[in-house]
């Protein structure tokens, strides 16, 4: 084979986990879409605020240390130990769920019935509340996210697939980062434990029947304000498996917040309100701009996935308008 | 009456928080929020303690006490020049941008406003040249000053020449980031390498494609000019691809803690341009610890104390506090105003006698600016991360810029700016 067409499988397989990297994010969009219908501006901010505080129960930091300092004068800054990783998550996803209830108590309890560019705005609110929030809580400085997982190319891949090319083809084997497999492996478990829970619990189907018609729902006597906490709270549980993926990636620090950015052409092409929607928007998208940037970058002075990416959803959207997977609008006179 | 008093209370209150006339006002255009904060914590906290040192120790300057007029910018062009907006009628001796896009936003305005502008080694590169530029300083050197000496290091590790070999540049897709393209373009022709350009939109965090195309193509060097989580992403992805790192060279903004940290023991043998020594073994700093951290006057927590940003932070406020002294001096007053200050930055002198005497003996390279350089000493040297001890390490000689190269580059560009702006330049004779 020529080591054209191999980089060009490269560039593909590469591009399909890069994709499954933006749904992750995406997902948390799409829960609360998809219960609530409201477009939560704030996931992205989210997925930074899980990330520092897992990184900061790991690191034994003393939550708002800076705060405490300046009011009290003291030099608090950390317990003086490293919490296991598996502790530091279930700590991370407690405050996550502590985060629902306060958002659903604070927030949306008190907006029932408004109009969704009012929830909408409230989210924006949120994401700037949330910044602030979290700067104040873990500090602003950079932090290394260490979960213990592999990183870097693999070598067995190389190895296995070097010999695939002429010796003298310039072929160095086949690319694949061992965090972005493990990252893949964790949102296909997702996707099938977020499956699995909508369709064979209780509280999956009442979360389905507020999904579909909320009035319906609320008749039959389920909690809408009990779904809320329970959507908001796998959103959070889907912001922090984002933010700890992305983080070990760069660290953990204000930019991951944008990697929400990277979320909306995957939610324009695979539709708001679906999980395998997601899923299959965010492989479309990763290819789809890899292989551009791979192909057409370097005639055009490259940096072309940032815009790509939408141009892309943006073609998919003049045929399909509600996005692959999404339900279809029809309005009845 | 109750009024009356709370008014009388609220007056002396604000009068009380308004800088006394008979200060140095020094602006500081801080960020400490936003995407950028990691650089913007440590940069404030060495530039602020320097001041508070100064003021716990000698009472300021000549007498008068310095006032560090902080204002956050959380790196927002906008709010940066709202930031100068709120604070040019508080007879600010000198502003530090710290921020390309807010410096370009301050040159036409402060030059108007008779202002002097200290861009440290950042902003637009042409204004280097003080016969056009008259209130804008760029010490320490350029980015074109960043990129032949980064390139003279590279001939240096290959016995002297590039001729053949392949250098890659990975940068921020912004005009701070393509800022050294055509100093590279230009030493490519007289040293012979292939240079391959390689741009990573803002904010950076998902450079794949780059780094597998540097993956493929297997360049000699790479060369990056990132700013925040790119600097931070690009080194984890060529431990990724297993680059050689000690062939991985930033520019001086792509080179200080927040950005090797996050990459663990993969940023081991990474290294960048600086033009300052790392590290907090200085006579200064022990002074600082005891007489500003110890004290409780610290303007952060204390723990940024020795890093890049730190040290950047302190070399920014010697430069102001040796312009004001300077200033001081000349014009035999201790309440200098903006104009003196322009005229003690043009004139400013710091020998290696100077730097020791102040504590900071072999922090930085001597200077002597003048009329038509508003960035000496343009010299660099190239430092290396330490991974396991978390330290960094000069490995190179303070180096100088191939001045037959950039000078004809910095005369052309701020020729062209004069142009543009019917601006006569000076004779500087």
């Amino acid at each position: 084979m020529s080591a054209e067409f191999l980089y060009t499988i490269e560039v593909i397989l590469n591009g399909l986990l890069t994709g499954v990297m933006y749904s992750l994010v995406a997902l948390g969009f799409v829960l609360i879409f998809k219960a609530s219908g409201i477009f939560n501006y704030s996931q992205g901010v989210m997925a930074l605020f899980a990330a520092l505080t897992l990184v900061g129960f790991q690191d034994g930091q003393v939550p708002f240390a800076e705060l405490i300092n300046a009011v009290l004068g003291t030099e608090i800054h950390g317990f003086g130990w490293e919490m296991p990783t598996i502790l530091a998550i279930l700590c991370a996803l407690a405050v996550m769920l502590l985060f629902a209830i306060l958002v659903e108590r604070i927030i949306l309890k008190h907006l029932v019935n408004q109009e969704p560019i009012i929830l909408f705005m409230a989210t924006i609110g949120l994401a700037y509340f949330l910044e602030g929030f979290g700067d104040l809580m873990w500090g602003s400085d950079i932090k290394a996210l260490d979960l213990g997982l592999p990183q870097g190319g693999s070598f067995w891949i190389e190895d296995m697939t070097v010999s695939w090319a002429a010796e003298d083809s310039g072929f160095y084997g086949m690319y694949i980062d061992k965090l972005d497999l493990i990252a893949a492996g964790v949102a296909v478990a997702l996707v099938v434990a977020l499956t699995a829970f909508s369709q064979y619990t209780r509280i999956g189907r009442a979360l389905r029947a507020v999904a579909d018609d909320h009035q319906a729902a609320l008749s039959v006597g389920i909690s809408l304000r009990f779904i809320w906490v329970v959507t908001w709270a796998i959103a959070g549980f889907v912001a922090l498996v984002a933010g700890s993926m992305w983080g070990a990636k760069s660290g953990v620090q204000f930019s991951l917040s944008l990697i929400a950015l990277k979320a909306l052409p995957v939610l324009m092409l695979g539709g708001f309100t679906s999980i395998p929607g997601a899923i299959v928007g965010g492989l479309i998208i990763g290819v789809g701009e890899k292989l551009f940037e791979f192909a057409i970058g370097p005639m055009v002075g490259g940096a072309t996935e940032n815009w790509f990416a939408y141009v892309l959803a943006l073609i998919f959207l003049v045929f399909r308008p509600q996005g692959l997977f999404g339900d279809k609008i029809i309005e009845r006179v | 009456m109750k009024l009356s008093r709370l008014a009388a209370v609220a007056a002396a209150a604000m009068i009380a928080a308004s800088p006394a006339l008979a200060d140095l006002n020094v602006p500081a255009l801080n960020y400490r929020t936003g995407p950028y904060a990691p650089s913007g914590i440590p940069y404030a906290d060495g530039f602020s303690d320097y001041m508070t040192l100064l003021n716990e120790r000698d009472g300021g300057v000549g007498g008068e006490r310095i006032n560090v007029m902080e204002c956050e910018t959380a790196y927002n062009t906008q709010k940066g020049v709202e930031c100068y907006e709120a604070l040019k009628g508080e007879n600010p001796l000198v502003f530090i941008p710290q921020s390309t896009g807010i410096t370009y936003q301050l040159i036409p305005k402060a030059s108007a406003d008779g202002i002097p502008v200290h861009s440290m080694a950042y902003g637009r590169t042409s204004a280097v040249n003080g016969k056009v530029f008259e209130w804008v300083f760029i010490m320490p050197g350029t980015y074109w000053d960043a990129a032949s000496m980064m390139v003279k290091y590279a001939m240096e590790q290959e016995g002297g020449s590039l001729e053949g070999k392949k250098i890659a540049l990975v940068y921020h897709n912004s005009a701070y980031g393509k800022e050294p393209i055509r100093t590279l373009e230009e030493l490519s022709k007289k040293h012979g390498y292939t240079l391959t350009q390689l741009a990573v939109d803002h904010p950076g965090q998902e450079q794949k494609s780059q780094w597998l195309q540097i993956r493929r193509e297997r360049p000699d060097y790479v060369f990056m000019w990132g700013w925040g989580v790119m600097n931070s992403v690009a080194i984890q992805e060529a431990a990724n691809i297993r680059f050689p790192m000690d062939k991985f060279i930033g520019v001086w903004w792509s080179g200080s803690e927040a950005d090797v940290l996050p990459a663990g023991a993969g940023a081991d043998g990474y290294k960048s341009i600086t033009w300052h020594k790392p590290g907090a073994d200085f006579p200064a700093y022990e002074q600082i610890k005891t007489l500003v951290h110890d004290k409780g006057k610290a303007a952060g927590d204390g723990t940024t104390i020795g890093e890049v940003g730190y040290n950047r932070g302190v070399y920014a406020a010697v430069i102001v506090t040796e312009a004001i002294k300077a200033a001081q001096e000349a014009t035999g007053k201790s309440n200098i105003t903006a104009a003196d200050m322009r005229d003690a930055y043009e004139t400013l002198t710091i020998t290696a006698e100077r730097w020791a005497e102040i504590g900071l003996p072999e922090f930085a390279q001597p200077l002597q600016a003048s009329c038509a350089d508003h960035g000496a000493p343009h010299m660099g040297a190239i430092q290396q991360w330490n991974a396991s001890e978390k330290t960094w390490t000069l490995v190179s000689d303070f180096m100088t810029p191939d001045e037959e190269v950039v000078g004809p580059l910095i005369e052309e560009d701020s020729m062209a700016y004069a142009a543009e702006n019917n601006i006569t330049p000076r004779t500087c004779e």
